[in-house]
């Protein structure tokens, strides 16, 4: 059996899934309900200082597929806004009474000193075993200079990283906010600023949709609407590739990293971890499904490890990262063609559609005698583009298959065609 | 052979209740949730199979991607465009092995093809345009008859109208719509269905109806070609095939289709008068339209008897698992030889024969024989083209007992075109083949009335 337990920056927990900052880690019940459910820890909703945070309604919206699958949801919801020593109390009883669980409180305060200052020292009394910065969420608190004001400023993620490491013992998570041009400036000012870790990504700046009748966007207050803070399965293709960054990139690559944005399936996870995240946390698929997902997740992740013979998460975490590259160092000879197996064929056609109007004209279709019909990669028209095996309904019916190009190993920056070759 | 058998044929078998549940809609319409569930199942294959499956060519992925993207107006106008008469082929196609029997998910791993047929229900049972969804174009001074206002007669008059042409459609009935208002089973046609696709047909305008009216008796063929431009018949067919059994008059043998149509227009079906002990004699989807519903109507013991296998059964798998979920016996290789009467001449039973095929592949007696009781038997062997309605005109030509047409459903009567079950034609007797008939032969009139 693989070895699940986490140790994060010296923060351990009995799995790799903590709960990130968000509604299911508003309050003790439910942080009650989700460790009793199995999971490994939370990050408790951002506590802010008083008087608390007046939110509106509604809040959620979702993006779905036609088919009515959820894509995405999207929130306007601000910090915890529940009164401050309320949180804290909260947090200092669950911690007594969950000691094997990580509990780690979320924080957001004006961008003065002093006021972190306080506010660490009243954290520290909890107990808990660390701290996450929320420079990330974009709606509601940016207005009042927190938030995403202050992550979008690297010179800001420094300066508050600096004060809180300053303030307290206790590890310091800086998590970040994916409404940037590059995530490497975020990451590098956290780590001046002396991060134990970052966590990414905090929602994305989004509308979800537009109502056709009223005008009005999702979710409606009133009539009105504004951007809301995308999440959920959508996101992940963003999250993986701003861990993927700092994971490759010499000044960051040391640099722990919580992994979130849409962690749905045990699977998520492990490619979190391969891109070099320590641990991963999950809130929107919590939201949709229950906490009992936590059981999915660790009995996936684990009999997977198992497959593979990775003890614990460690043996395989960045494994996925030296192959991440620029592309002028792809292998400009390596060649792969589609393949139709004809016998899982159906015959809807779908790869025909898709190559033939909008690719490179590489499969026929061919009615037989009997009236079925018959698919072929034209294999010399191919140029492996995964259309075709992208849009196939069926489970493995087009594969893609290696072709020796009989040449060797040459990148961009090796190309005739290249004026700056070297 | 005389019988001291009691015949048991009586009305009022059922409560109300039971009538109500037993003649209420059998493939109602999917909900729009289900619909919403359905259509996004639909794969919008390349040159989809199922389009070419269909008779009238509905572009089928077309208007279930339009229901799934809640456009049920568009799907309704993309399924009409091609058949006018969408709603009922909804209700009465065997999709099975039309357009679902095509289905690419009938194919491993899923054996589960879009249920397509409900799906055009719903697109049409949904469909409550604030405009008629057809205009004429400016009237071409044209006048067209149709002779049969079953689907074949009311897809010609839909498209001939469409184009400017006057239409008169007539029919010895005295409500149209044919076998959609006097064949079907009652159950597949709910809530008056025929006659509100024949008023949504009628609101196009340009067509006038006379009903009451049967051709080679108030109406001549010749007459019609001198007095309108064109003429397209669709007489359907009207003559029931016979046993051949000499006591063939016997009370209590019963013409299929005539008792089709007295449970399809009773006003309470508790009056029709239903056999305890109920044999038909057939294998199509009349024979087991006939089975059901008796049963239905409160029959005791209904038992189907076919000549040949079930290979050789013209219903279809669907209808025929239909007829076993009804409890209906059915009983192949045997042919019926005698009827059995009583003293006051009332059948009692039916003896048959069993049958199997000689090494020339001939149908013969096993000299084995078998009686069943019977208070009434069924014929549902088959319709024939009655060509008396011709007598007295010049008649076209004809091809294997029915009226013989070109590729533009012309006759060989110079402008006198047919569709539908009377002409002589590759594909099956359903709706759906009518209706494109209608369509098809309306395309060849409106070019021969525009040159």
């Amino acid at each position: 059996m693989a070895d699940l337990s986490n140790n994060f920056i010296g923060i351990k927990s009995p799995n790799p899934f903590w709960l990130a900052s968000a509604p299911p880690t508003d309050k003790a019940y439910n942080v009650y309900r989700a460790f009793e459910a199995g999971w490994g820890g939370v990050v408790w909703k951002t506590l802010g200082e008083d008087p608390e945070i007046v939110n509106v309604s509604s809040r959620y919206s979702a993006h779905k597929l036609q088919s009515g699958a959820i894509l995405g949801i999207n929130n306007i919801e601000l910090v915890s806004d529940r009164p401050l020593q309320v949180n804290l109390d909260e947090i200092k009883q669950t911690k007594k009474d969950w000691p094997d669980r990580a509990v780690i409180v979320s924080l957001m305060v004006p961008c003065e000193e002093k006021n972190w200052q306080q506010m660490l020292q009243r954290v520290a009394e909890t107990n808990c075993d660390g701290i996450e910065l929320n420079f990330g969420c974009p709606h509601g608190m940016p207005e009042r200079g927190m938030g995403a004001a202050v992550g979008q400023v690297p010179d800001y993620v420094e300066m508050v990283t600096a004060w809180c490491k300053k303030h307290t013992q206790l590890p310091v998570i800086v998590k970040l906010t994916p409404n940037i041009t590059n995530i490497l400036l975020s990451a590098n000012a956290a780590l001046k600023g002396g991060a134990d870790a970052v966590s990414l990504i905090n929602t994305i700046n989004s509308i979800t949709q537009i109502d056709l009748d009223t005008m009005a966007g999702a979710p409606a207050v009133g009539g009105k609407y504004t951007s809301g803070g995308y999440c959920g399965s959508a996101v992940k293709p963003i999250a993986l590739n701003m861990v993927g960054q700092i994971a490759r990139n010499s000044e960051t690559s040391h640099l722990p990293m919580s992994g979130i944005g849409g962690v749905t399936t045990w699977k998520d996870a492990a490619e979190f971890i391969a891109l070099g995240a320590g641990n991963v946390q999950v809130c929107t698929a919590a939201m949709l499904y229950g906490f009992k997902i936590i059981n999915e997740l660790c009995d996936g992740l684990s009999n997977w490890m198992d497959s593979k013979g990775y003890k614990n998460t460690e043996a395989f975490r960045g494994l996925a990262v030296p192959n991440l590259t620029d592309w002028k160092y792809l292998d400009l000879n390596y060649k792969i063609v589609a393949n139709i197996d004809q016998n899982a064929c159906i015959e809807c056609g779908r790869c025909y559609s898709a190559c033939e109007d909008t690719a490179h004209q590489a499969i026929s279709m061919v009615t037989t005698e009997t009236g079925s019909r018959k698919f072929e990669i034209i294999e010399p028209e191919c140029v492996g583009c995964n259309l075709c095996q992208i849009t196939c309904p069926v489970t493995n019916c087009i594969t893609m298959e290696k072709r020796e190009a009989g040449k060797p190993y040459m990148n961009w920056t090796q190309h005739p065609n290249n004026p700056f070759k070297g | 052979m005389a019988s001291d058998r009691k015949v048991d044929i009586q009305s009022h078998r059922l409560s109300d209740d039971e009538y109500q549940q037993n003649f209420s809609d059998v493939k109602p319409a999917l909900t729009a949730y289900q619909a919403h569930i359905e259509s996004n199942r639909c794969l919008y294959c390349e040159d989809a199979p199922c389009i070419s499956a269909c008779p009238t060519r509905i572009n089928i992925p077309s208007f279930i991607q339009k229901i799934a993207d809640n456009n049920t107006t568009g799907a309704a106008k993309t399924i009409l465009e091609a058949n006018i008469l969408g709603g009922s082929c909804a209700r009465v196609c065997p999709t099975e092995i039309l357009c679902e029997g095509v289905c690419v998910r009938n194919k491993e791993p899923e054996y589960a093809p879009i249920k397509i047929g409900r799906l055009q229900r719903y697109a049409l049972d949904n469909f409550n345009p604030d405009v008629h969804p057809f205009q004429r174009l400016p009237s071409s001074g044209k006048k067209v008859a149709i002779v049969g206002a079953g689907p074949a007669g009311m897809a010609c008059a839909h498209h001939l109208a469409r184009q400017g042409h006057s239409v008169v459609m007539f029919d010895k009935k005295p409500k149209a719509g044919g076998l959609n208002e006097y064949g079907i089973a009652h159950y597949k046609m709910q809530d008056d269905f025929a006659q509100k696709e024949l008023e949504f047909i009628l609101e196009l305008g340009g067509i006038e109806l006379k009903p009451d009216v049967a051709l080679g008796q108030s109406l001549h063929l010749d007459t019609l070609r001198q007095e309108y431009d064109a003429v397209f018949l669709a007489l359907g067919l009207n003559k029931c095939k016979k046993l051949g059994l000499e006591q063939e008059v016997q009370h209590g043998l019963e013409n299929s289709l005539e008792y089709i149509t007295d449970i399809r227009q009773a006003q309470d079906l508790a009056h029709i008068p239903v056999g305890n002990k109920v044999v038909v004699i057939g294998a199509g989807n009349t024979a087991v339209d006939i089975a059901c519903q008796t049963k239905r109507l409160g029959a005791g013991q209904v038992t189907l008897v076919y000549r040949r296998g079930v290979a050789n059964m013209s219903a279809t798998d669907k209808e025929l698992e239909f007829a076993r979920q009804n409890d209906v016996a059915i009983i192949t290789w045997a042919r019926p030889v005698a009827l059995v009467t009583n003293k006051k001449h009332q059948l009692t039973a039916i003896q048959f024969e069993r049958t199997q095929l000689d090494d020339a592949g001939q149908l013969r007696s096993t000299q084995e024989h078998f009686e069943l009781a019977a208070d009434s038997v069924f014929k549902a062997i088959g319709q024939e083209f009655d060509s008396q309605c011709f007598s007295g005109s010049e008649a076209p030509d004809f091809s294997n007992n029915r009226i013989k047409v070109d590729t533009d459903y012309k006759t060989s009567l110079s402008n006198v075109w047919a569709g539908g079950d009377c002409i002589h034609h590759d594909g099956e007797d359903l709706t759906v083949q009518s209706v494109e008939h209608g369509k098809q032969a309306a395309n060849s009139i409106h070019h021969y009335l525009e040159q």
